[in-house]
């Protein structure tokens, strides 16, 4: 057809025959006809087209050709752009989705897009659309299942209820793609599911064994099925995988192996010890791309984890001989900088690198090598002094690069302020454990991503949440502090809301949590991890306090330098929570959960610890240590009354003075049974406490601290 | 919606280019060339863009096939399409090539017209293609060779006339129509194993994804019924009777199939269009009914002299009589390793240093089951020190096991309804291929 020379001069004579071709007999010609008003249009964009064939196009929409149909689709959509496309009101949405079947997939894609712009009236009606195309859902085609999954998406984005169903409907269609023999059909469903797991992280826990790499699969799919690998990431599969990722470690292709480890370092921000054990061993290599991508590595995990920098700091020596590249390098120095007190080559280390620093090229080695230096000299005066001096003299008299220059006078003029103020700059930035809260990203709502489902997007950006890698050290982050001040928001207004709203036998724990916050703002209580619990301490000291505890619960027992409480929290949907995010929002303030039960298991236990400091109270015992676990045995709470006691007793072994607080509050366990919808009756969760030495405003405070962030978790689940 | 449609060698040569919407610079195709050999590792190349065009690519054949588009479309309409595309080049060309691609741009240009209309993709079943296409193929190959390899000698029913050669489902769906009498059909039971064996020789991962494919090449064929195994079964929660069950977690179908005698008598029913389709696709994980096909059991040390000793007794468990072709087993060695010396149980076998992929690839043409080979590799490695030994491993195996399926699933008979008038051929092959068969060490 002459359309498709695209000569506009020629238009005129070609309205008459595309006008016959509609109603031609032969369902091809009228095909070519509905597009060729398409393509007339888009000609001579600035003439009207007829609104008598705007209406033919439209009643065509009623060709028993199904390929017709959605020529007339494709047609009208272009010809309207201007209007926002073709109408979809009720009867097209509804002939449209009858005659569904009929098309191939091309159709049925284009026609499940299109629909997306309809709003179901009423509810009924929506319900009546999704259970017709529940069967698209787990089509074996790929296009019609992503289509059909983007309109159920669009179609109930105010019903979450309805997305998460979908998205565990389509998880089988998915994965199925995921191996399919096309690569390309792979990379894009590997892509989509990456998109999945933001707002389900555990949807596709029981198949990570479909997210092994082939091995001649090409890197870029390897790195994206590595990175939904972490995701994936439980206490169940932790060894498979890490077993796994570590055989990529050593792979031919140095970005594999650089992906590889990188993500072995991101699951150590939840499973440090295995995995620097890996990263560890990798460093015996020797091999400098294997070397650089540790030790960066490294550096990010210790950010992020600061428990894990003995380990590293103990890995690193002799790194400096095998590293060549400039990532890694900066990653060493910034390590060396930090840590330098407790490596104790780190002077030596340096002094090679600033005799060499008229050769080196790197601007940014430079800087960083600059910042160690004062960082080291900060701790080890006495070995660093004289290579400072020599470094800030080069810096300043010949350095060429004004950077490194400026750098230089404000450490030097910066040193002529004394040393307090030094201290102040440079070590003011320690890490932040308000990190950890990256780590276990909170699943984000499916709405936040179902825009760019089924397009090319999450194809072409890069890796969704990598860190740009091209960075000197973690303090270079910018990192949003954002959700740490919405979550300390969120934190102490929800728990009174919800407070609140519970039932009048709940106000008396309303007030004295609202007392406990008037006494934690009056007394601030700081927690920290340190010294460390080791598990089997916990476990030890655990059993014994349950034991005391048992014995003399009845007895009312005082004067014992510890203390035991129960309390049940109605945060129901902390269960949900994965292991990760839960841990990161404990050490977001500063509590260390030791072990947990998997997601959704029941009986669902965490076991933590911290230890309690009061900075003004000087005649108290400042520091206490506190132990605690978290029970959902998943029945309702059968327990009620209130006994709340102390007992007298002589501790034995260690002389110490326990004291046993038992406090059951019967208003929590009240408002468990209150609530009589029936589906939150079994979500209380048990919380016992078990503190040592007693100091009972610090463990009340404690509480409130760990009931506002197991509600903060549980609303942001919401 | 496609803007345009090309194909590249890998070489970047032009060989199709068909704009649909116009407006496109001339130079869009060597931006392409220049941006996909310009890319990084790490970059993922399968979409690109450039200002607000974006190119979808795949390769096939050694081929560039690349649609561009904009950024709301679909990857996943998009990649099928593009497959789909590569998939009927191959059935009215024979085979897909670079060569096959240049000596047939004509038919090929005919059926992009067929197919897309204005970016916008009409058809791709060959059952409607067929009416329009009236290009012939032209083929390198003369068909007189492939004729006489059926035909025994002086006549007689010969073995070799009962196994259709591997190049007969290799010739283009049309010339069906001028050999008159040629009307055959195949069937094909294709299955990709992957598998992880862990370093203590335990099964870490297996599946395997499988399909049938029916190829066709009869011009008319009213209906086909395809009977699988009676005790095949789907998904985990059917009961296991006597003998061996045949069982896949999942199992979806082409839409032309009709399963109404499938719950009963497992029985498939459909019409086959002219050219390749696949008829069933299933998948089976982590419980395959019969013993992996290949276990290795590697040793591994250093000796006194410096060198790395790599002694690989590799055993095929499979059935007597079947065999493993092509097999070859790829072993990452440390970095820096400079020379092999090889010492190979027998002559059939060979294997090579290649110092760029830093591996050893070990190569077997014929792997009879219920065998065993060994080679002892020795590496000459200047910096070998102990951690380098993590280095070595894990094991890649590649194969193909004909006439063979890793679920068991078999084809009882295949009839043709009605019968057919002249001489028809029925095939049906099986064949299990690696996906990725990896043994660590």
């Amino acid at each position: 057809m002459c359309l498709c020379a695209r000569l506009p001069s020629l238009v005129e004579y070609v309205e008459q025959p595309l006008t016959a071709g509609l109603r031609d007999r032969a369902a091809c010609v009228r095909r070519v006809a509905v597009l060729g008003w398409a393509k007339l249009h888009n000609l001579q964009p600035s003439s009207e087209i007829d609104a008598a064939v705007v209406n033919e196009l439209y009643s065509l929409l009623r060709d028993p050709d199904p390929v017709v149909m959605v020529n007339c689709l494709r047609a009208l959509e272009e010809i309207l752009k201007e209007e926002g496309g073709i109408a979809i009101n009720k009867p097209i949405t509804h002939h449209l989705l009858n005659r569904l079947k009929e098309c191939d997939i091309w159709g049925q894609s284009e026609v499940l897009r299109v629909l997306q712009r309809y709003r179901p009236q009423s509810e009924d009606e929506l319900f009546d659309i999704l259970s017709l195309l529940d069967s698209f859902l787990v089509s074996p085609h790929p296009p019609v299942m992503a289509a059909t999954l983007s309109l159920f998406l669009s179609v109930s984005s105010n019903l979450p209820a309805i997305s998460l169903a979908a998205l565990e409907r389509v998880s089988g269609p998915l994965l199925a793609a995921c191996g399919s023999g096309s690569r390309e059909m792979r990379f894009a469903a590997v892509c989509h599911i990456q998109l999945l797991l933001r707002s389900v992280p555990g949807l596709l826990g029981p198949h990570y064994k479909r997210f092994f790499c082939g091995y001649a699969e090409p890197a870029y799919i390897k790195e994206r099925k590595m990175q939904v690998l972490v995701e994936l990431v439980n206490d169940e599969n932790v060894a498979m995988i890490l077993d796994e990722l570590k055989g990529y470690c050593t792979d031919v292709n140095t970005d594999t192996a650089q992906a590889a480890i990188s993500a072995i370092g991101r699951i150590g921000r939840s499973y440090s010890d295995r995995c620097l054990q890996i990263l560890t061993g990798l460093l015996g290599l020797k091999q400098d791309h294997i070397t650089s991508a540790v030790v960066q590595t490294m550096r990010d995990l210790v950010w992020v984890c600061p428990q894990c920098s003995d380990t590293v700091c103990l890995a690193l020596d002799g790194c400096e001989e095998t590293l060549q590249d400039i990532q890694g390098r900066q990653a060493l120095l910034w390590l060396l900088g930090v840590y330098g007190e407790r490596i104790s080559t780190a002077p030596y280390t340096l002094e090679v690198l600033i005799d060499g620093v008229r050769s080196e090229a790197s601007l940014g080695i430079k800087m960083e090598l600059l910042t160690a230096t004062m960082r080291l000299f900060l701790c080890r005066p006495a070995e660093t002094q004289d290579m400072l001096g020599r470094l800030l003299h080069y810096c300043i008299e010949e350095e060429t690069d004004m950077c490194v220059r400026d750098q230089a006078l404000l450490y030097y003029r910066l040193l002529h302020c004394g040393i307090e103020k030094t201290r102040e700059v440079l070590q003011g930035r320690r890490s932040d454990p308000s990190l950890g809260v990256l780590i276990g990203r909170p699943a984000k709502p499916v709405s936040q991503w179902a825009r760019c489902f089924n397009t090319l997007e999450p194809l072409s950006q890069g890796a969704v949440e990598a860190e740009s890698d091209s960075r000197g050290s973690p303090e270079h982050v910018t990192y949003n502090p954002k959700p740490n001040a919405d979550l300390s928001d969120t934190l102490s207004c929800s728990h009174i809301e919800e407070v609140h709203s519970g039932s009048d036998s709940a106000m008396r724990c309303s007030d004295s949590s609202t007392n406990v916050l008037a006494s934690s703002i009056a007394a601030p209580l700081s927690l920290s991890l340190s010294p460390a619990v080791s598990p089997e301490d916990f476990e030890h000291l655990w059993l014994q306090r349950q034991a005391l505890h048992t014995e003399r619960g009845a007895e009312k027992i005082e004067e014992v330098d510890c203390a035991w409480i129960e309390e049940c929290v109605r945060c129901p949907a902390v269960l949900q929570c994965s292991p990760q995010s839960l841990q990161a929002a404990m050490q977001l303030v500063n509590i260390q959960t030791l072990a947990f039960t998997p997601q959704h298991m029941l009986p669902w236990r965490v076991y933590l610890y911290t230890h309690t400091q009061r900075s003004h109270s000087m005649d108290a015992p400042n520091t206490t240590l506190i132990l605690g676990e978290l029970l959902c045995t998943g029945e309702a709470n059968q327990k009620s009354g209130v006994k709340k006691g102390t007992a007298d007793s002589e501790a034995g072994a260690e002389g110490k003075e326990d004291q046993l607080v038992r406090k059951e509050m019967d208003a929590t366990a009240d408002r468990l049974r209150v609530s009589e919808d029936g589906q939150e009756e079994e979500e209380g969760i048990k919380v016992i406490l078990n503190q040592q030495p007693k100091d009972d405003d610090a463990l009340r405070q404690f509480l409130t601290i760990l009931i506002t962030v197991l509600n903060t978790l549980s609303s942001e689940k919401d | 919606m496609i803007s345009q449609v090309f194909i590249l060698s890998s070489k970047g040569d032009h060989l199709i280019y068909k704009d649909f919407r116009g407006g496109a610079g001339n130079d869009i195709v060597s931006i392409f060339y220049e941006k996909v050999t310009a890319l990084t590792g790490d970059q993922p190349p399968v979409v690109m863009n450039y200002k607000d065009i974006y190119f979808v690519h795949i390769r096939q054949g050694g081929l560039y096939w690349v649609a561009t588009t904009t950024a709301g479309s679909s990857p996943f309409t998009i990649t099928e399409f593009l497959n789909r595309l590569a998939a009927l080049v191959k059935d009215y060309c024979g085979s897909l090539s670079e060569k096959s691609v240049q000596m047939n741009f004509a038919l090929i240009y005919e059926l992009l017209d067929e197919i897309v209309d204005y970016g916008y993709i009409q058809t791709t079943s060959s059952d409607v293609l067929k009416n329009f296409i009236q290009t012939e193929a032209v083929t390198s190959r003369p068909f007189s060779l492939f004729d006489l390899s059926n035909v025994g000698l002086f006549g007689a029913e010969t073995q070799q006339s009962k196994v259709a050669p591997s190049s007969a489902a290799t010739r283009p769906i049309q010339s069906s129509r001028e050999q008159g009498g040629k009307s055959e059909i195949f069937v094909d039971v294709i299955e990709r194993m992957t598998v992880v064996i862990g370093s203590n020789g335990l099964l870490m991962k297996a599946d395997v994804e499988g399909e049938i494919r029916v190829k066709c090449y009869m011009p008319s064929c009213s209906e086909m019924r395809i009977g699988l195994n009676e005790e095949f079964s789907i998904g985990k929660s059917q009961l296991r009777g006597y003998g061996a069950a045949v069982r896949v977690d999942e199992c979806s179908f082409h839409q032309a199939v009709r399963l109404d005698e499938f719950d009963s008598h497992r029985i498939l029913r459909l019409c086959p269009s002219q050219g390749e389709q696949t008829v069933m696709q299933y998948q089976l994980s982590d419980d395959l009914p019969s013993a992996l096909p290949f276990r290795l059991f590697p040793t591994i040390e250093r000796d006194n002299g410096g060198r790395l000793l790599m002694y690989m007794k590799l055993r095929c468990d499979l059935p007597p009589k079947s065999a493993a072709i092509n097999v070859c087993a790829t072993i990452p060695v440390p970095k820096g390793s400079v020379s092999l010396s090889q010492e190979l149980s027998s002559p059939d076998q060979s294997a090579e240093l290649k110092p760029q992929s830093r591996a050893v690839v070990w190569q077997i043409a014929r792997f009879a089951g219920g065998t065993q080979l060994s080679a002892l590799f020795k590496l000459e490695v200047p910096s070998l020190s102990s951690a380098s030994m993590l280095e070595v491993g894990p094991v890649g195996l590649s194969f193909e096991l004909p006439k063979i399926t890793a679920t068991g699933l078999q084809i009882r008979f295949l009839r043709l309804s009605p019968i057919q008038p002249g001489p028809s051929q029925r095939w049906v092959r099986y064949v299990t291929h690696s996906d990725s068969y990896t043994i660590r060490i």
